[in-house]
């Protein structure tokens, strides 16, 4: 079984940002011990105080979702309100820690749905017959050729965007990155020997899918689910900022920056905080993502 | 032999092809069979059946399904878009007026992006593991992870707000000299470049160390030429094809950077135009845009394969 590992159509959502490169980097005493580096433990704690936002955010607000509690849209940062008010007065920090529900939430949800999808279909498509693989490869390069906001765009216009649909659309957008990647990493595995070994003993091939091929993939996996979840968030916000992602009176932190682009020539805090939020996020992820695919060599293709 | 290049040539444009048509029939499939029926939609709940029927009929909506996709795909190779539904213009009348502004910000960011990238990429492989070049990574690592509207929002804060030295949104009408050019243009490209520049960067160091790790650069660094002298000479005429394709991949970004830019500087652009096409259901819009959209992708992806076709000697000369 001799087929390309690598897809025909390269796209940019299938690099794990620079995973061509197999570093020959001298690893430190601490890194072979298993420790993170300082970046990572960084953007460990920042994904973690996201999450713990998402979960326990709503309960530690300050203020009722709605309560309008300053008189002064746009207020600046205060005591009593540390991110200011929107621009109808509300209060800021309430609102982002409510957002971050929808925000965290609903990427999770979809990255989860988008690799497992797509993990599921590469496994399936590196083990069957060739013409399934090459069909399916094929699919999934004109669906990874509409660039990933356009195909949302054009799945908004047509089902329109409540929740349940904006989280089908974005794990739809990035399944085709998680097939090709896990396509790709299946298929090195499979010329190896313990696999053909388990062929000859006559092994079904969902078996040797389960147990032989996937273990053996799980980190890069995991690293592509990480950045799938980046990707996620970016384009939810992005939606979310053109007014076509979370409707209101929900708001997530693009919906968030929305409302309140009235106020950027007064360099309101209202437009920042929740940009800021977003970025806290998905840096976060990515430096744990850099520093985690550093040390265990994950993402660069399983071997080389 | 050289036809060996050429076939190879030939075989990526079918393929390019091939992928154009499933994504027709996908963006078909999205925008003209799975939203339900547009004529009941048009007329309302209050619709006599009889008014339904005759505007189904009007609109083909009662011709089966691949006799209407083939005549769609059809009117669009013929480049007939069909009519917008919300300012009745035919699409692509509106598509030739808007496409020249997104082509000429795409250049600008490819003109102003490129160079700083290459010198980027270039520097840090060529420095690994140093102070620099653990910066840069943990520069253009959080760029990328940031929103396009926060660097925008930042840039109009600084730039527009406080330093009154550019306008916060593109009127294109108001240009007449170079400076309003340039003044207009500063913040989109200057917003779109970042998160292309870093990523772009990212790829070029990847593509550049991969060839350092190479026998021939030992070869040429036991030979006791310089690094600059292995850089430029050794690596760079090898990792023109690597380097091509991370620039397009990279590229390729710009077809979703520009939806967000667009909006938040009002600019008058292809994807301004399908993000309101979108807000509006104007379906033949939607889909005229994202065909012009996946077609200038494919192009891209395909001129990428080209260069790496090119840039190899085995497959060149021979």
């Amino acid at each position: 079984m001799n087929r390309p590992a690598q897809p025909s159509i390269p796209h940019p959502d299938t690099q794990i940002y620079d995973e061509a490169a197999p570093e020959a980097v001298k690893r430190s005493r601490r890194a072979r011990r298993g420790r993170m580096s300082w970046f990572g433990r960084l953007g460990f704690a920042l994904v973690g105080f996201c999450l713990l936002m998402a979960v326990f955010g709503p309960m530690l607000a300050p203020y009722k979702e709605g309560a309008l509690a300053s008189p002064f849209s746009f207020a600046s940062y205060s005591w009593a309100h540390p991110f200011g008010a929107d621009y109808l007065g509300r209060d800021m920090l309430s609102r982002v820690l409510i957002g971050a529900r929808y925000t965290v939430g609903l990427a999770l949800g979809a990255a989860v749905l988008a690799s497992g999808i797509g993990t599921c279909l590469g496994l399936v498509a590196a083990v069957s017959a060739r013409w399934v693989d090459e069909a399916m490869s094929r699919f999934f390069d004109a669906l990874i050729s509409i660039p990933s906001k356009v195909l949302a765009l054009v799945a908004i216009a047509a089902f329109g965007s409540s929740i349940p649909m904006l989280t089908m659309i974005a794990a739809v957008a990035y399944i085709p990155g998680a097939f090709r990647i896990s396509r790709s990493l299946a298929v090195n595995l499979m010329t190896l020997e313990y696999v053909l070994v388990a062929r000859a003993r006559g092994e079904r091939l969902f078996y040797i899918a389960r147990v032989e091929v996937l273990p053996n993939m799980i980190h890069p996996v995991l690293a592509d689910f990480g950045l799938r979840f980046v990707f996620i968030v970016l384009l939810l916000s992005g939606l979310s900022f053109l007014g076509l992602g979370v409707q209101p009176p929900n708001a997530d932190w693009g919906s968030l920056v929305r409302e309140n682009i009235g106020g950027l020539s007064q360099a309101a805090p209202a437009v920042l905080m929740p940009s800021i939020a977003i970025a806290t996020l998905t840096v976060g992820m990515n430096l744990l993502i850099d520093s985690l695919r550093r040390h265990a060599g994950v993402g660069q293709g399983g071997q080389k | 032999m050289k036809r060996q290049a050429y076939r190879l040539i030939a075989s990526r444009l079918g393929l390019a092809l091939l992928t154009l048509l499933i994504v027709s029939a996908i963006v078909f499939a999205m925008t003209g069979l799975l939203p339900g029926d547009a004529a009941q939609e048009a007329l309302g709940q209050a619709a006599t059946p009889e008014a339904v029927a005759a505007l189904r009929h009007q609109l083909g909506l009662d011709q089966p399904a691949l006799q209407r996709y083939l005549q769609w795909l059809f009117d669009i190779v013929r480049g007939d878009f069909g009519m917008s539904l919300s300012n009745s213009l035919p699409v692509s009348e509106l598509i030739e007026t808007r496409l020249p502004n997104s082509l000429m910000l795409a250049g600008l960011t490819t003109v102003v992006a490129v160079p700083i990238a290459l010198a980027v990429g270039i520097a840090s492989a060529m420095h690994r593991g140093s102070l620099l070049d653990r910066a840069l990574n943990l520069l253009t690592l959080s760029t990328v992870a940031v929103p396009e509207f926060l660097i925008a929002t930042i840039a109009v804060l600084i730039f527009a707000v406080n330093l009154h030295w550019l306008p916060a949104l593109s009127y294109l009408s108001s240009v007449s000299s170079f400076g309003d050019l340039v003044r207009i243009y500063a913040m989109p490209v200057m917003t779109l470049c970042c998160v292309l520049v870093a990523q772009m960067a990212r790829m070029t160091r990847a593509a550049v160390l991969d060839q350092l790790n190479s026998g021939y650069v030992e070869m040429a660094a036991l030979k006791g030429a310089s690094q600059v002298r292995i850089v430029l000479r050794h690596v760079l005429p090898n990792a023109i094809g690597p380097i091509a394709n991370a620039v397009a991949l990279s590229l390729s970004y710009l077809f979703g950077g520009v939806v967000i830019v667009e909006s938040i500087f009002n600019y008058p652009g292809l994807a301004s135009l399908m993000v309101d096409g979108v807000t509006n259901r104007d379906m033949p819009l939607v889909q005229g845009c994202v065909m012009v959209f996946c077609a200038a992708y494919l192009a891209l992806v395909l001129m990428a394969d080209l260069c790496q076709i090119i840039s190899n000697p085995r497959l060149r000369q021979r």
